[in-house]
Parts: C-alpha cells; sequence; structure tokens
C-alpha cells in the first residue's frame, strides 16, 4: 500500500502523460470521426467508399499493429517524420478511435428520421447545411453514450503507447515495479486508479451532456 | 463456400507465420541436452527436501523468458531453447527428471518473484539478475553467469564510446526493465525511450529516432553479430550476475544447485550448454564464482 504513497510524485507524471494522450487525441479524433461520418452519408459515391474503407481498415486492425505501423514501418518507406514518440503516438491512438467516432456519430445519424433530412434539402439547404443545422443537433444527444464508450476505451488504450517509447501511467507502473519488486499488486492497483480517475470523469460528463441535451420528441 | 472459408483459414495461418518471422531473426540454435536423464535414485535426496519430491514426481516447473534470444526464446513448436533453458535442463537431469518431465513456464521481469511465492514454478532460470531487494522475497542460488550493460549504436555513429557519452541522447531499452532502471536513476541526463521488446528498439535505431540501445551485454551481441550495421560500445558499465531462483529459505535445495553448478562447471557440460546456445556468437567466459550468501 505504502509504494503508491511513496511514489506519488511519479504516479502523476505518468497520469499527466496519459491525460494529455487521452485529451489530445479525443480531441482530435472527434474531428476527424465527424468528417468520416459526414463523408459515409455523403450524396458522392466515391467519398463513401473512401470512408468505408478507411473505417473497416482501422476499426479491424489491432491498435498495436497500427502503432507498430505508424512507429516501425512507415520509416521504411522513407516517411521520415520529425516528431517525437508522444506525437507518433497521438497520430496512431487519433486515426484508430476516428474510425469508432465515426461510427457513433453515423449510428446517431441514422436515428433521425430520413424525412427529415429530405425536408432540410426540399427546402434548398444544402447537403452541409441539412447536415450541421438539421440531422446532427437531432444525432447528438442519441450519440453521446456510444461516443463517451468510445472516448472510455481511449483512455484505456493510451496503454499501448508504453511499449512505444511513451513513458505515461503504464510505463510508470513497469518502472515502478522492477524498482519494488515486492510491491507490484499495489503499484497496478494505483495504476488501475489512474485510469479510474480518468474514465468515471468521462462518465460523469456524459452524464451532464445528456441531461443538457434532453428534449421531448 | 467451403473453399472460400478455407481460403480464409490460409489466409490468416500465412499472416501469423509471416509475422512470426518477422517478429524475431535471432537464431535459434539446437538444444544441446539430449535428454537422457541418469538414473537417479530418490533416496540420495534427504527425506522431505524440495529435492526429494521433485524426483519423487518426476517432473519440475520451470520459469524462464520466451523472447529472449541466446538465452530463452520460444520457437514456433512452443519450446524454448537458450541458455538458461539448458541450465535448466541440467539442473532437473540431475533430479532424474528427464525432458518430457518439464514444464516451461513464460516468466517475465514483473511477475519472477509472485511465481516464485505462490508456487506457479518450482525455480526461474531467466537472465534473473541477483539483487537485495529480489533477495527479500525469494532466495538465488548461482550465479551462473555474469552480464552487464552495455550499449549499442549503428556502426557509423562514433560520438558514442561508453555511458559518459549518452548525455542527452535518446536511448532506447525495454519498458521496467533492470538497465531502464539503471538509466533513470544513474544517468539523469539520457533520455530514456522505452520499448516493449528489445526487438522493437531497432528499426528506431536505424531510423535515427533513437541514438542508442542499452541493455545486457549478452542480447546486444546476439543484434550486433546478425546485423553489420550495429556495434556495440565500450565495456560493459555494470554488473549483472544472472541467478536461479527459488522459495525463499529453501536452503537445502539452494545449496543442492550451488553443488549441481559447480558439478556442471567441472566436467564442462556448462561450457558445452554456452557453446551451444549464446557461445554461437558470444566468447565462451570462465564461469563465475558460485556465491553462498
Amino acid at each position: 500500500m505504502d509504494v503508491i504513497g511513496d511514489n506519488l510524485p511519479l504516479y502523476a507524471q505518468g497520469f499527466l502523460v496519459t491525460l494529455q494522450l487521452t485529451l489530445i487525441s479525443g480531441a482530435l479524433a472527434m474531428g476527424l470521426g465527424l468528417l468520416l461520418a459526414a463523408m459515409r452519408v455523403a450524396p458522392l459515391r466515391p467519398l463513401r467508399l473512401l470512408a468505408a474503407g478507411y473505417v473497416e481498415l482501422l476499426r479491424n486492425t489491432p491498435l498495436t499493429l497500427v502503432f507498430f505501423f505508424i512507429i516501425l514501418v512507415t520509416p521504411q518507406f522513407g516517411v521520415r517524420l520529425p516528431f517525437d514518440f508522444f506525437s507518433f503516438a497521438v497520430v496512431a491512438l487519433t486515426l484508430y478511435t476516428a474510425a469508432f467516432v465515426c461510427e457513433a456519430i453515423r449510428s446517431g445519424i441514422n436515428s433521425v428520421g430520413i424525412g427529415q433530412a429530405e425536408a432540410a434539402r426540399a427546402i434548398g439547404l444544402t447537403f452541409g447545411q441539412s447536415l450541421g443545422q438539421v440531422v446532427l443537433p437531432q444525432a447528438f444527444r442519441t450519440v453521446i453514450p456510444p461516443l463517451i464508450n468510445v472516448f472510455i476505451a481511449l483512455a484505456k488504450n493510451t496503454s499501448v503507447a508504453a511499449g512505444f517509447g511513451v513513458v505515461e501511467l503504464m510505463g510508470t507502473g513497469r518502472r515502478l515495479t522492477t524498482a519494488n519488486p515486492g510491491g507490484v499488486v499495489w503499484i497496478l492497483v494505483g495504476v488501475a486508479l489512474g485510469y479510474l480517475i480518468i474514465t468515471i470523469s468521462l462518465g460523469a460528463m456524459a452524464a451532464q451532456a445528456e441531461r443538457k441535451a434532453a428534449f421531448t420528441r | 463456400m467451403r473453399t472460400r472459408r478455407r481460403g480464409a483459414v490460409a489466409l490468416i495461418a500465412a499472416t501469423t507465420l509471416a509475422l512470426a518471422a518477422c517478429s524475431s531473426d535471432a537464431e535459434e540454435p539446437d538444444a544441446g541436452a539430449d535428454g537422457d536423464a541418469e538414473d537417479m535414485d530418490v533416496a540420495d535426496f534427504p527425506e522431505g527436501s524440495t529435492m526429494a519430491e521433485l524426483a519423487e514426481a518426476g517432473s519440475i516447473t520451470i520459469g524462464t523468458k520466451f523472447d529472449q534470444p541466446l538465452f530463452g526464446l520460444v520457437g514456433p513448436d512452443g519450446v524454448p531453447v537458450g541458455f538458461d533453458v539448458e541450465i535448466g535442463r541440467l539442473i532437473a537431469e540431475r533430479l532424474g527428471i528427464d525432458d518430457d518431465g518439464i514444464e516451461w513456464v513464460e516468466t517475465v521481469s514483473a511477475n519472477r518473484e509472485t511465481f516464485i511465492e505462490n508456487g506457479t514454478v518450482d525455480i526461474v532460470v531467466a537472465t534473473y539478475t541477483i539483487n537485495d531487494d529480489r533477495k527479500e522475497l525469494i532466495s538465488f542460488a548461482g550465479p551462473y553467469y555474469e552480464a552487464g550493460q552495455s550499449i549499442l549504436t549503428l556502426a557509423s555513429n562514433e560520438d558514442i564510446q561508453g555511458p559518459d557519452d549518452l548525455d542527452g541522447k535518446n536511448v532506447c531499452t525495454v519498458s521496467g526493465s533492470t538497465p531502464e532502471q539503471n538509466l533513470v536513476e544513474n544517468f539523469p541526463e539520457v533520455e530514456v525511450t522505452p520499448f516493449g521488446a528489445y526487438s522493437d528498439c531497432l528499426e528506431p535505431l536505424k531510423n535515427g529516432q533513437v541514438d542508442a540501445i542499452s541493455t545486457d551485454n549478452v542480447i546486444l551481441a546476439g543484434f550486433a553479430a546478425d546485423d553489420p550495421e550495429l556495434e556495440v560500445r565500450g565495456e560493459p558499465f555494470t554488473e549483472e550476475p544472472y541467478g536461479i531462483g527459488l522459495a525463499k529459505d529453501d536452503d537445502e535445495f539452494r545449496d543442492w544447485i550451488n553443488d549441481v553448478l559447480e558439478e556442471i562447471y567441472e566436467d564442462g557440460s556448462w561450457t558445452e550448454a554456452w557453446e551451444s546456445t549464446a557461445g554461437t556468437v558470444l566468447p565462451t567466459p570462465e564461469p563465475p564464482a558460485v556465491d553462498r550468501y
């Protein structure tokens, strides 16, 4: 038990890195996911195909492999990004999570009656306007629970970065277990608590947002 | 339909194979011991001792690394090979246990003490550095080998000749390993980049994303032997005596293993085990003196 208290500053450091990974990748994935969802319902077939291909590819690839490809394989093809390993981790997490964000949003879009979109087009709104001003606002409420699932998964997925040069919460835990072979169990409990802080607050934020977005149909 | 399904299975199998082939290009030396255990009478061991129990059961569970080239590396058939594995075999042999009686369990750095304490394994032979923290939890026989932390760089990079040249440099090692701990504690100016496995460090090193890899010299030597682009720099700057972990305060068992080690030093089977495994890329050292603490 003492190992957690004794190493609080180290835990805090790792926790901050995990939090940064979650927030930055989460924000970027939200943007990219929204764009992909718009492409998936766009009236242009090539756009739809492109987005669907992206989603199938990234959603069905293990995250560890995505990391491997971005960090270890792309440089072999001459793509040498002047990134540190933290940025690589953000890129990998963003690309991976965006596929799930896209599908969550698309499910919300599909839950809005087709008549809404048709009516919007009938009164002369463009595709972008009808999506942004009519469909998405109505989809928002349905989308919150699945989206929060995605972000909770993202928070936990950041631990994969521990194997790719980023010392976040999990990496800190591994260092601590080496230094305190007797306290492995408590050290890992400490790591789990760190993730709980992030995921439980995400859940609370979701509940709050859902209440605000409540409306009667 | 059937052919299609078969095609899918074949595709998955091929992918798995290809990945397995990529993941490690280290050599897998043939097992040196032929598995003929000498007939040993159980009565040779004092009654109630761990040796008598194991010999009577005719089986032993040994923890080792499954991902450490030259020491304990598991092949596609699920059987680990390497120097640690040979040492484990030699000990089992002297208990009258043949290859079929040995169960190999993967132990990673984080679970070795736990596995010994809760009896999941009888002994651990897994590039296991003897140190005081660990001695509080378990007992060590040996050492049976002495490694030391060293540095691997590109052959073209001659700026780094020793640990003092690493200040401000990006050094790759394995997350949660003793070398990582040593770098963080004793070389605070070094930027430590931990990866999941040492083999993962190779690409970033070649791409220039990290400047060096640092871990035990024996592991680095394995990489350098496989690739002329890489070179081990300087002398080892730590001492890592590898010991055999066993339940704490089982002094009888520990003394017996130490006796076995001294025997295999004498009769040449230690040297033979080394030459058939790590000795394929490293010079054969003198066996270290057993430390009966």
